[in-house]
């Protein structure tokens, strides 16, 4: 496939009968004049989607099938047409296969006409049906709300309120990609509960997020600034290809010094030094033992499969973390990623719940840090790595770690706060304001008693753990959901307790274990007043006003 | 070891808690009954089928829940709640214990659900429901009026302190 040719096969499929692309129902004279904005999308107006949306969301697959069948039936229909003509009529090579029967059949009972005003028929229904849905397919964004209706006979209506944006997610698979198309996706708290805008144009995308972030942030209207949009490329090819191969992270979004990069060199190394691969080596070692021993060979094929499945997990997981990069933007956080599938997610300003930084036994002789978020909304896309989008470092060494978590929770990473966070990575011991574990806790943390211990910073609280495999948890106040204090039978025993930080659903559990029943009792009524506090004060769900 | 006097448990002597009404210990006794019949009826079946060692299971299972039922008023009267300036205080458990503290602000919805045992006795359960599955406050056994004064104190104190999520 070039990257000219489906263009124009976009063109001539079922979606071009429109004619008149994003043709709005009415022009409705109200609403803003938005000059600021850069897209005429976010005018609160409504507007339609891709033209070639229905190809890309199950059409291609369609065409496909049209393919396959046409190629199928090429033979049979060769001979139909071009064919002797006495021979047609008894029945062709007995394949005895149904496909060839059911033409048979037709050409015998000399319905050709018939069949093939039938099959006429169900392309043109299908071919309207994905017209009509586009046509019903709309969307628009006000100041409060974006709304995408969708659906023939089920109607669909979906809101989604601009203060309650938990992120933006720019997805661009491989195939629309090359039409130069893009998936949008509005996230708020919750489970299912994203707007998708699939599919727009790449560069509308990448502006309309901007506007929907803009409007989100509390900013007026008027003070928005204008953003510059010039097409370099001329003609339709130039534009795709220099958008296929531009750089996944638009260099004048940012500021240079505020992305973080990921070095190829070390991202094979953290897949080579991950549990998966230890025990794929593991695995291979006992086979080789194994088969040395007793000669036979039967398990070497049957284990081929599971060889193969856990070398490709690693080649994806590969991939799709090359050109990963976390940027800041005036409106929050940038994670972008992928090499034939790109995406990119935006996280505004105080929408994370918590933050772990860990490190696995295994990376740290190198150094390496892992750091992932819980976020209040769930998306529909795949994070590198496969893994859900919680991991926002995949790896990353000590400086990589301070200047995402700078850029992460710019409240709770300040100057004074920075030496507290070294200590919870790296340090052990009361220094730095922690509280560890009393000696008795020695009985149930083994080597990790005097790593294991909170600290409380002026916007979040630290727990620390682990002597073996080291974490940091980091819950800002203003986040924070509820506290609580537990004892079972052993740590009473130990005159211990256990502190628990409720945040939002995710894979970081802001638990510590084995603290001093005192320190416990301090640690729920210190972290509920500053979590009160901070949550009289706390503005970032209009994070510009 | 430290031989002090002080206290191994989490207990907060300052605190004037509320306590969940008594008539909730017969409910909470009957629940307990009920499944508990049925899990050591359950617990017997491999004894009926011929496994005659099997008996222990049951009887095992039986064991526990005599236990759990002989706990039971001691249990009912641990759970405690407490509404102050800002936030909702709970506590539960005697051999686990739990405190949990809930800003107001950090409230996302208040459910009263009434079970078929619960209603014969006029009583209801509170469930304080905030962002975090976690949080896991409900607050069984409270008169059903006291359980909708409660709700719409909550919902009210909640408004005036609305905070993001």
């Amino acid at each position: 496939m070039s990257t000219v040719g489906p263009e124009s096969q976009a063109e001539s499929q079922p979606t071009a009968p429109a004619g008149a692309e994003q043709g709005s129902p009415a022009p409705a004279p109200t609403t803003v004049p938005a000059s600021a904005l850069a897209t005429d999308y976010a005018d609160g107006e409504w507007h339609r989607l891709h033209p070639a949306t229905p190809l890309f969301r199950g059409g291609l697959a369609f065409v496909a099938i049209i393919g396959v069948l046409i190629v199928n039936l090429r033979d049979r229909f060769i001979e139909l047409f071009f064919g002797g003509g006495d021979d047609i009529f008894i029945p062709g090579p007995p394949s005895g296969d149904l496909e060839s029967d059911a033409i048979d059949f037709i050409v015998r009972e000399e319905l050709i006409l018939v069949a093939l005003l039938v099959g006429l028929g169900v392309l043109l229904l299908i071919v309207a049906g994905f017209w009509l849905s586009w046509r019903m397919h709309t969307f628009r964004i006000t100041d409060e709300v974006v709304e995408v209706r969708s659906g023939i006979v089920f109607r669909t209506n979906r809101k989604g309120r601009l203060d309650r944006i938990q992120g933006i997610n720019i997805g661009r698979p491989f195939i629309p990609r090359l039409f130069g198309a893009a998936k949008l996706e509005v996230s708020s708290a919750g489970n299912d509960a994203n707007v998708q805008l699939a599919y727009l144009r790449g560069k509308d995308a990448d502006a309309l997020r901007r506007d929907i972030l803009l409007l989100a942030s509390g900013a007026r209207r008027e003070a928005a600034v204008d953003s510059a949009e010039g097409t370099t490329a001329s003609g339709m090819l130039d534009a795709r290809v220099s958008e296929l191969l531009a750089p996944e992270l638009d260099v004048e979004l940012t500021a240079p010094e505020s992305v973080v990069r990921m070095n190829p060199g070390r991202l094979i190394g953290s897949i080579l030094l991950s549990e998966t691969t230890i025990i794929l080596v593991g695995l291979m070692i006992g086979l080789a033992i194994f088969v040395g021993i007793t000669g036979e060979l039967f398990l070497l094929f049957a284990m081929f499969p599971t060889l193969i499945g856990l070398a490709g997990f690693a080649i994806a997981r590969f991939t799709r973390s090359l050109r990963y990069s976390i940027a800041s933007t005036p409106d929050g956080v940038r994670v972008g990623f992928g090499l034939l599938s790109t995406t990119n997610e935006t996280l505004p300003p105080g929408r994370i719940h918590s933050v772990r930084v860990s490190q696995p036994l295994l990376w740290r002789p190198a150094g390496w840090w892992q750091i992932a978020v819980n976020r209040a909304s769930r998306s529909s896309q795949n994070g590198a790595a496969g893994q859900q989008q919680t991991t926002i470092l995949p790896v990353g060494n000590l400086d990589d770690v301070r200047a995402v978590l700078g850029l992460l929770l710019p409240d709770v990473a300040t100057d004074e706060a920075r030496a507290t966070l070294e200590l919870g990575l790296l340090g052990s011991g009361d220094e730095g304001g922690f509280t560890i574990s009393p000696p008795r806790a020695r009985a149930i943390r083994w080597f990790s008693r005097r790593r294991n211990g909170f600290a409380l910073t002026p916007a979040a609280v630290l727990l620390r753990t682990g002597a073996i495999w080291r974490g940091l948890t980091i819950v800002p106040f203003a986040r924070l959901q509820s506290v609580s204090v537990n004892q079972g039978p052993l740590l009473r025993s130990l005159r211990l307790a256990a502190v628990h930080a409720h945040t939002v659903a995710g894979p970081i559990s802001p638990t510590l274990g084995a603290l001093d029943r005192t320190d416990a009792m301090t640690f729920f009524d210190t972290v509920r007043d500053a979590a009160i506090a901070s949550a009289d004060t706390d503005r970032t769900h209009r994070w510009r006003s | 070891m430290t031989t002090t006097p002080e206290p191994r448990r989490l207990e907060r002597p300052e605190t004037e808690w509320q306590r969940v009404s008594p008539k909730y210990i017969p409910v909470d006794m009957l629940s307990t009954l009920i499944f508990g019949a049925i899990v050591t009826a359950a617990g017997f079946i491999p004894f009926w089928f011929g496994w005659q060692e099997g008996w222990f299971i049951g009887a095992a299972l039986g064991a526990i829940f005599l236990v759990v039922l002989a706990l039971t008023p001691r249990r009912v009267r641990a759970i405690g709640y407490l509404l102050r300036d800002d936030d909702l205080l709970f506590r539960r458990g005697i051999m686990f214990q739990r405190f949990v503290s809930v800003p107001y602000g950090r409230m996302q919805l208040v459910d009263i659900n009434r079970g078929p045992l619960a209603r014969a006795f006029g009583l209801a359960e509170l469930k304080f429901v905030t962002a975090a599955a976690s949080s896991g406050v409900t607050i069984p056994g409270l008169p059903f009026d006291t359980a909708e004064q409660l709700r719409d104190h909550l919902v009210a104190v909640a408004e005036t302190r609305r905070a993001g999520l």
